[in-house]
């Protein structure tokens, strides 16, 4: 286990050129970055979403003619798993609450507390456990301007420029000024931030930042907002009502034509069951398991596009969903890490990016876009990459750097997670570089929502990676959880606002809108029998399919 | 085209690239014999054999806790406690996963708590019973010191749990195992919470800020840049002022928008 030979022999050359390079960082003397018109060139030449191939025009929905990655094309164009008339959803129908929130990581966490403070009774339904969500996965920080030199006012600029001048600006401004907000509740909540002896919050840089205020628990930031949020929420069970291994697969509306609920399957019992809601939050997460471009994905195992299907059929356009994040650091050795995420705080706190002959090619702090598409010209173009046994292609990621730039031990107390998972492997990152290249991260696009969580469907609210807009073209680091916190909160406060003036109890619900949508498909010439939402993706190798003689596959799922 | 752009293979999604040569090694999932290659970890190896995971997977990077396993390998007594996402497959091992281990959580309000021994012996009194037998710590896949922060907790040292417990992922092995019946996981987050939020200063300097935003003061500059034209935003772009990398004492020269 551990590098291999050849490996090792090239990591040689990074040892060689080390003592050079940190003199170079001590004295502040950084890899020139790129200008805004060096920045879109080797994005307009690299980057995966400038790729013509791969990709169509979608023929139905309120975002028709947009042109979308095939594979995601594929499940907009596909049908329900099922479509059932009124009178039956009403045979099914198991609960009734005020606010129903459709996904268990941190957005429809922060929801559901939100709501439940309001005084709304609130369900949360999740297709896997409370907390398998990309939400534990994000492991950098949260930005927030919260330190003196620093106001909303530049993170507004930071996150604009780094989405190319295309983000939605209310929502921006939204994400901006609720920052610091947001990194006091949770503070309040109990969780642990990385700070100084006197409390001071400690923040860093992050690409394309202008001021320091990435603000961290350790390098598993994210894990510790969804564990201290989870918990809270089982503080309030009496309030919040949490249903795992039930999967939503179509929203409800009601006769006036409001979303009311939604229809689920249990994951484990095959059963169809519909909770009838006054609101509904939409926080199912984005479509890493698609596989975009085929790229392998840091995305948690659900990570399908439910809620963007759902949300579509109800009537939702799409915004930004051309776009998606390759971060520029995933794991590309060992092949049992591969695709796995290396946070962007190893370049934070010093380490550089290397080629095969351990020269630096690229500013560590571009955009993650800019960085990504800059590792793929050195690798492809340029042929400077490493490549593995495996067939895969690297470059260095220089981490033991760290030990000298911030003291020994560094490597082992600022990445306690990555520094165990690289050791299961037999290799010391505080001693040896990583070798990375860009994985499918995020969903830059997603439903679209004004800066009060709401969509165009009345009733309807939604955050975090499902929605689209608030991070433009392009996401910094640090603004996904912190994009979950503001517009999970804002959901669950305006869906409870929702919920207590809705008149009277939920009536009669109804498919309707599936109904047409199914219409609509047949119109347009889509004659498919594909089944969406996915629910799961589908690893099943082909030689056992072929043998699954009996076996239909619904979405992902074996049915 | 260079060497290198000729030989790379194209990555799809998550299915396995085996190297030339890759051998197959017998493994038995709950008993039965699958032969899967034996570089893949444990939870692709079992998608190998065939089954679709509704439990037991999760983030698939070691993280979320949803894949504890357990395992022998035949001819050896020792029982070995892994994650299936993060440990590479043995010849003849025999794995059970756990995707689930009863718990009970102790309910409280987080604003009426204190970080106090005696919050612990109220909350979870089963603390008390350990037989400090390490068990806990032998299986836990993150390595960490269980029973030591059990102990620290036991004694009211809430800040060295919390510190100890930092890296739980809330799999439930540590509580399985235990022969005190102790709930390990629910009791170290009760710990970081309780010490982040009572034992650690908290954060002064945001204090006036969050008093600003509360008062509107960053409504009209942000109303501002929502109606600025790209080419205004770009050049507000170029011209921001960037914190150095070292920068303690640095003030930036334009302090209007502070």
């Amino acid at each position: 286990m551990g590098y291999t030979p050849e490996m090792l022999d090239l990591i040689k050359k990074v040892e060689a050129s080390r003592p050079e390079r940190l003199e170079r960082s001590k004295k502040g003397l950084d890899f020139e970055p790129l200008t805004l018109s060096g920045r879109e060139e080797v994005l307009n030449k690299f980057h995966p979403d400038y790729k013509a191939d791969g990709r169509r025009d979608v023929k139905v929905g309120p975002s028709k003619g947009e042109n979308y990655p095939d594979r995601f094309a594929d499940v907009l164009e596909s049908k329900a798993r099922l479509l059932v008339s009124g009178a039956e959803l009403d045979k099914l129908t198991e609960y009734e609450t005020d606010v129903l929130v459709i996904g268990g990581g941190g957005a429809g966490t922060a929801a559901a507390l939100m709501a439940q403070e309001q005084g709304c009774k609130v369900i949360l339904a999740t297709k896997l456990r409370h907390g398998d969500a990309n939400t534990v996965m994000a492991e950098g920080g949260i930005q927030g301007a919260t330190q003196e030199v620093d106001s909303p006012y530049y993170h507004y600029l930071d996150v604009i420029g780094g989405g190319h001048f295309t983000n939605t600006p209310e929502l921006v401004a939204a994400l901006t000024n609720d920052a610091p907000l947001v990194i006091e509740w949770l503070e309040r909540l109990g969780l642990m931030f990385d700070k100084d002896p006197d409390g001071r919050l400690r923040v860093r840089h992050g690409g394309g930042t202008c001021r320091k205020r990435m603000h961290s628990s350790g390098d598993m930031t994210g894990s510790a907002i969804m564990r201290v949020l989870r918990d809270e929420s089982r503080n309030r069970s009496a309030d919040i009502n949490v249903l795992e291994f039930s999967s939503a697969v179509e929203i409800l509306k009601d006769s006036q034509g409001r979303a009311a609920g939604a229809l689920f399957y249990n994951m484990e019992t095959e059963e169809y069951f519909v909770i009838k809601a006054k609101s509904t939050v939409m926080a199912t997460g984005g479509y890493g398991r698609l596989h975009i471009q085929g790229f392998a994905t840091t995305n948690h195992y659900g990570a399908t596009a439910d809620g963007l299907v759902m949300g579509y059929r109800a009537g939702v356009p799409l915004a930004f969903m051309h776009s998606t994040q390759y971060h520029p650091t995933g794991v590309a050795f060992p092949e049992q890490n591969i695709g796995l995420l290396i946070t962007e705080k190893v370049r934070g706190l010093g380490a550089n990016l290397l080629n095969i002959d351990a020269e630096q090619f690229v500013f560590e702090r571009e955009p993650r876009d800019v960085e990504s598409a800059c590792i793929i010209r050195e690798c492809m173009e340029r042929g400077n990459g490493i490549v593995t046994a495996t067939g895969r292609v690297g470059v260095w990621l220089d981490s033991p750097m760290i030990e000298v730039l911030e003291g020994p031990g560094a490597v082992k107390r600022e990445l306690p997670a990555k520094h165990i998972q690289f050791m299961r492997y037999g290799i010391d990152i505080s001693k040896v570089p990583m070798l990375v290249y860009p994985t499918l991260h995020y969903q830059n696009g997603g439903l679209t929502i004004a800066d009060d969580s709401a969509t165009n469907v009345p009733g309807l609210f939604a955050a975090g990676e499902t929605t689209g807009g608030v991070h433009g073209e392009n996401r910094l680091m640090g603004n996904s959880l912190l994009d979950i916190t503001v517009f999970g909160r804002r959901a669950g406060t305006n869906a409870a606002t929702y919920a207590k003036s809705y008149d009277g109890e939920v009536g009669d619900v109804n498919m309707d809108h599936v109904d047409a949508y199914h219409k609509e498909m047949a119109e347009a010439g889509v004659d498919t029998d594909r089944v969406a939402p996915l629910v799961l993706p589908n690893y099943t190798r082909e030689e056992i399919m072929e043998k699954q003689l009996t076996t239909n596959y619904q979405g992902g799922l074996r049915a | 085209m260079s060497e290198a752009k000729r030989e790379i293979r194209v990555a799809t999604g998550d299915q396995a690239i085996l190297p030339e040569g890759t051998q197959l090694v017998p493994i038995y999932i709950m008993g039965k014999q699958y032969q899967v290659p034996e570089t893949m970890t444990i939870q692709k190896a079992v998608e190998f054999a065939g089954y679709q995971f509704i439990r037991s997977c999760g983030c698939r990077g070691g993280i979320c806790g949803a894949c504890p396993t357990i395992y022998r390998v035949a001819g050896d007594y020792h029982l070995h406690f892994c994650l299936a996402c993060q440990t590479v497959v043995q010849k003849d091992m025999y794995l059970t996963q756990m995707p689930f281990f009863p718990a009970n959580r102790a309910a409280y309000e987080i604003e009426e708590v204190d970080a106090s021994a005696e919050t612990i012996m109220k909350l979870y009194p089963e603390v008390m019973k350990c037989v400090a037998c390490n068990t806990c710590t032998k299986s836990c896949p993150m390595d960490i010191e269980v029973m030591e922060y059990v102990n620290a907790a036991m004694r009211g040292d809430i800040a060295k749990a919390a510190r100890l417990s930092f890296d739980c992922i809330q799999c439930g092995l540590c509580s399985s195992r235990c022969p005190a019946q102790i709930q390990h996981f629910h009791l170290a987050q009760l710990c970081r919470r309780v010490h982040a939020k009572y034992q650690v200063p908290q954060a002064e300097h945001l204090k006036p800020r969050v008093a600003a935003i509360n008062d509107g003061r960053f409504v009209d500059m942000l109303k501002d840049l929502v109606g600025d034209s790209e080419e205004t935003l770009r050049e507000l772009y170029v011209a921001r002022e960037s914190e150095p990398q070292k920068s303690e004492g640095w003030q930036p020269e334009d302090k209007q928008f502070l």
